[in-house]
């Protein structure tokens, strides 16, 4: 597949090789069109995964054993504060929206650009600017922030660490979050291509579409509660603080208010791009098509609901667990029915096993155990009992590193020959896939049995009883690590040496892959006309 | 790990078998019918594929039957936890105090411990409260925990089912040494956990004034030896070693009569540490602080009466 149709791909470069106003490094940070933002985001986005991904590392490393390994409990609080820190506010949330969908978003619904270049760009110096303040957070005051990524008052309130500073960057690139949604939702209210109804918008757009209103109104809750706990530091004005008549519980309402919707904005781009995935390589049209897009919206909604199972063990009111519960139950469904058509996308199709399919399928297994091992969290008594264990550390980790990040992965592949118009080497990104896949279970699995025997998380010793599952996952971040590395080291070498490919590789259906690969500038010369669904393909026969 | 050793255990357990089973049964599944797929309709075996857009029976069906597990899931988990909810009237209760990073038990009849110890088979009510931050009490065999928030009184209750020792553990992080904010449970027969109490009121009511002069005279050697205890169960020792040390504050060992550098007010000053001087660091800390550590000493004027006080100074005197 991989060396067809080469001869189709006249101007090489696309829109590289565009002129603009500026030139070198300034005709990228300058620039407004959105394929280039797309390309920063990501490039940014995987440095600083790259950081996560070290101070991970260090973690484990310390937890190999117990008692002191490398580092004093005071460093490790840090370190665990600024992995969460960094992999939520600045790889996982705006990830995929941001890198992906900026990409592909316009090119997908037929549209020269999005909405808003300008604020996009805006988005993109926002975001920056908030690492530049999490990266002094670190170097400035009395020591990087030790509060955890919740940064839970009163300990954040009280701490004499760096907080204010990290709360502020966090306060930023919520902005950069808003504008990222806003101008996704307007793109697609008002850019869709002639014929382009709804229902014949591919489904990443659909699931970017749910995730950009759940940015927009959820977003700013957050940015209130850290201004809040900046206010308390400085000012010490007690809305927190019991001894001024506040309540600590309030912080924890108004963070996940916040926070538990942002889960979905994690999760959903990524269902978007499994939903992608699967049809091209099983070349066959989506199964329940509308059933995944409106379940898209069902998540957003639902999930904005269901905040207070975070705090099951706090001491909210008994009728809010009860609530709380049943809601988050409800919640597993539409997630379920999107597993459901996505297995069932496979059935009659005509299968390539290639790299982004192995992660499409990968992602629904790691969900799937996410999600399962979620619905146990969600009962209420077996809730008191795993809660602020090493339990829900192993089933973030499989719903956002499993998911999401799989989901990432499997984006990187899918589209990368689209963006840089070559090909990486096959074989060697099926033997990264398979490192990354046994190393994710052993490093994030034991941590479920961990949590089942009652090891706290965050914890930075343990004792004895805990150690040979602890040792085992740290073995198994070793080979996930060494997965990464060789997944990167194969992409980045492609960009050069990779085959050249044509227009559509895969034998895709949706309009990103009737455009030369790499896309030229403004992606299409005419606007195209819609008159069917996103996914027709030719030789697949109708039932 | 999957004993029962309270009476909460058992439903937790219960709820969680139920939806392991199904979650199991789910995985599988659709692990099966992926691989499946995969390999009967490979571009190989299968050349031309079918575009099937969906199927309006199958929706509902994979709608419903979730529904309705997830529904029986939510019952289970809901009946265990109203059980956790109902303290029964007839209960002992214990109050707790969490702080950074120990734990303090206190009983009706005013005994102190810096461990939980409870009869067997009878309902101990425990409520929780934090003196600085959040904490979470949660002992793991007995399947229980609870925050422990500042400014509110939250409880659990339990009934402990087999004698022994079991971990107590701090599961809401407290800041620096929040893994190591341990203790234990131990279950006693109830004749024994009797006699335990009783033994431990004495230590209360020995400094209480006695009619008998000479008795109200506490040797120095006792007193010492209550010093060391109060120096546990009020805490001190989580921050403080005996050994030299340093931990979150300067060792104990050899603290009587040393120089030390205090800051008071952004100015630096140096002290000889003498009973007057560690009266006030103990009670008042905020007020000069040791050069090189941070303001974490939780004040404790009212935390300790003079008597409890003049014990803790009588042993750090004699720390050499
Ligand atoms: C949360 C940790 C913590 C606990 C608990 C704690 N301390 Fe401290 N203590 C400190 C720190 C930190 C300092 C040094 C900073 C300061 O002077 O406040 C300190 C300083 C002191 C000093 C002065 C030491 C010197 O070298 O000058 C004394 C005396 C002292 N503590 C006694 C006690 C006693 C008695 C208790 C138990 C009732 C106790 N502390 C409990 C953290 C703690
Ligand atoms: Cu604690």
């Amino acid at each position: 597949m991989g060396n067809r149709a080469i001869a189709e791909h006249a101007p090489a470069a696309g829109f590289y090789e565009e002129k603009g106003r500026f030139s070198g490094l300034f005709a990228w940070i300058f620039s407004t069109d959105h394929k280039r933002i797309g390309l920063l985001y990501m490039i940014s986005i995987l440095i600083l995964f790259s950081v996560g991904v070290v101070f991970g590392f260090l973690m484990r490393l310390e937890l190999v054993s117990p008692g002191k390994t490398i580092m004093e409990p005071q460093t490790y609080n840090s370190i665990f504060t600024l992995h969460g820190v960094i992999m939520i506010f600045l790889f996982i949330i705006p990830g995929l929206p941001a890198a992906f969908g900026n990409f592909f978003l316009p090119i997908q619904i037929g549209a020269r650009d999005v909405a808003f270049p300008r604020l996009n760009l805006l988005s993109w110096w926002l975001y920056i600017s908030g690492v530049v303040f999490a990266l002094l957070a670190l170097f400035t005051g009395s020591g990087p922030p030790d509060t955890g990524w919740t940064f839970y008052a009163p300990y954040s309130t009280q701490t004499g660490t760096n907080v204010s500073l990290a709360v502020f960057a966090a306060f930023i690139l919520g902005f950069s979050s808003i504008l990222t949604g806003l101008n996704f939702v307007t793109t697609i209210h008002r850019l869709r291509a002639p014929g382009m109804s709804w229902f014949r918008m591919p489904l990443f757009p659909w699931s970017l579409y749910a995730t950009g209103w759940v940015q927009l109104l959820a977003t700013p809750i957050i940015g209130i509660t850290l201004l809040l706990v900046i206010f308390e530091r400085l000012f010490g004005v007690g809305v927190f603080d019991p001894l001024k008549g506040g309540d600590p519980i309030l912080y924890q309402h108004l963070f996940w208010i916040y926070s538990h919707p942002a889960v979905y904005i994690m999760i959903l781009p990524a269902m978007g791009v499994i939903s992608e995935i699967i049809p091209v390589h099983a070349h066959r049209t989506i199964f329940g098509y509308r059933f995944i897009a409106y379940s898209s919206l069902a998540i957003a909604g639902l999930g904005s609901l269901v905040w207070g199972h975070h705090m099951f063990v706090s001491g909210q009111s008994y009728t809010a667990d009860v609530v709380f519960s049943l809601l988050t139950f409800l919640v597993a469904i539409p997630s379920a029915i999107k597993v459901f058509n996505w297995v069932s996308t496979l059935y009659k199709g005509s299968i390539v096993m290639e790299t982004p399919l192995l992660y499409a399928l990968s992602f629904i297994f790691l969900f799937s155990i996410g999600g399962l091992s979620g619905l146990m969290q969600g009962a209420l008594s077996v809730n008191v009992h795993i809660h602020d264990t090493a339990f829900i550390v192993g089933h973030f980790h499989y719903v956002m590193f499993g998911g999401t990040g799989f989901g990432f992965f499997g984006a990187l592949h899918h589209w990368f020959p689209k963006m840089f118009g070559r090909m990486y080497n096959k074989t060697h990104s099926r033997i990264a896939w398979f490192f990354l896949f046994v190393g994710f279970n052993m490093l994030y699995f034991p941590m479920f049995i961990l949590g089942w025997m009652g090891m706290p998380r965050r914890y930075y010793d343990y004792l004895p009883q805990f150690h040979t599952w602890h040792l085992m996952s740290t073995i198994g971040s070793w080979i996930l690590i060494s997965g990464l590395i060789l997944m990167f080291a194969n992409l980045i070498r492609s960009l050069r040496k990779g085959e050249r490919v044509g227009s559509d590789p895969w034998g895709g259906s949706t309009l990103e892959w009737s455009i030369s690969s790499p896309p030229p500038k403004e992606n299409f010369e005419e606007i195209p006309r819609i008159d069917h669904g996103p996914y027709e393909f030719k030789g697949a026969s109708k039932e | 790990m999957f004993e029962s050793l309270s009476n909460i255990a058992e439903s937790v357990n219960t709820a969680f078998f139920f939806i392991l089973v199904i979650s199991i049964a789910m995985l599988v599944l659709i692990t099966f019918l992926m691989v499946f797929f995969v390999i009967k309709y490979s571009r190989k075996r299968h050349p031309t594929s079918k575009s099937i857009e969906g199927n309006k029976l199958l929706e509902v069906v994979w709608t419903v039957v979730p529904t309705l597990l997830v529904l029986g899931m939510f019952y289970f988990g809901w009946v265990g936890y109203k059980f956790m909810k109902d303290v029964p009237e007839d209960a002992m209760v214990v109050n707790a105090t969490g702080r950074m990073w120990s734990w303090l038990f206190e009983y009706e009849n005013g005994v102190q411990s810096d461990t939980l110890w409870v009869p067997l088979g009878r309902s101990v009510h425990v409520k929780l409260e934090s003196q600085d931050v959040l904490h979470s009490f949660y002992v793991p065999a007995f399947k229980i925990k609870q925050d422990l928030v500042p400014g509110m009184t939250n409880y659990v209750w339990f009934t402990a089912k087999e004698p022994g020792e079991y971990e107590l553990f701090c599961a809401e992080y407290c800041g620096q040494r929040h893994s190591y904010m341990l203790s234990k449970v131990v279950v006693l027969p109830e004749d024994e956990f009797n006699a335990w109490l009783e033994k431990e009121a004495k230590f209360v009511s020995e400094r209480e004034p006695s009619p008998d002069a000479d008795e109200r005279e506490l040797t120095e050697a006792s007193l010492i030896r209550r010093g060391e205890r109060l120096s546990k169960i009020k805490g001190c020792s989580a921050c403080h070693s005996t050994d030299g040390s340093r931990m979150v504050g300067p060792t104990f060992k050899g603290i009587f009569g040393r120089s030390t550098v205090v800051v008071a007010n952004g100015e630096e000053r140096e002290v000889v540490v003498d009973e007057d001087y560690l009266r006030k660091a103990t009670l008042n800390p905020e007020a000069e602080i040791v050069k090189g550590f941070q303001a974490l000493m939780p004040p404790q004027r009212s935390l300790l009466d003079d008597e409890e006080l003049d014990a803790i100074i009588e042993y750090l005197k004699q720390l050499k």
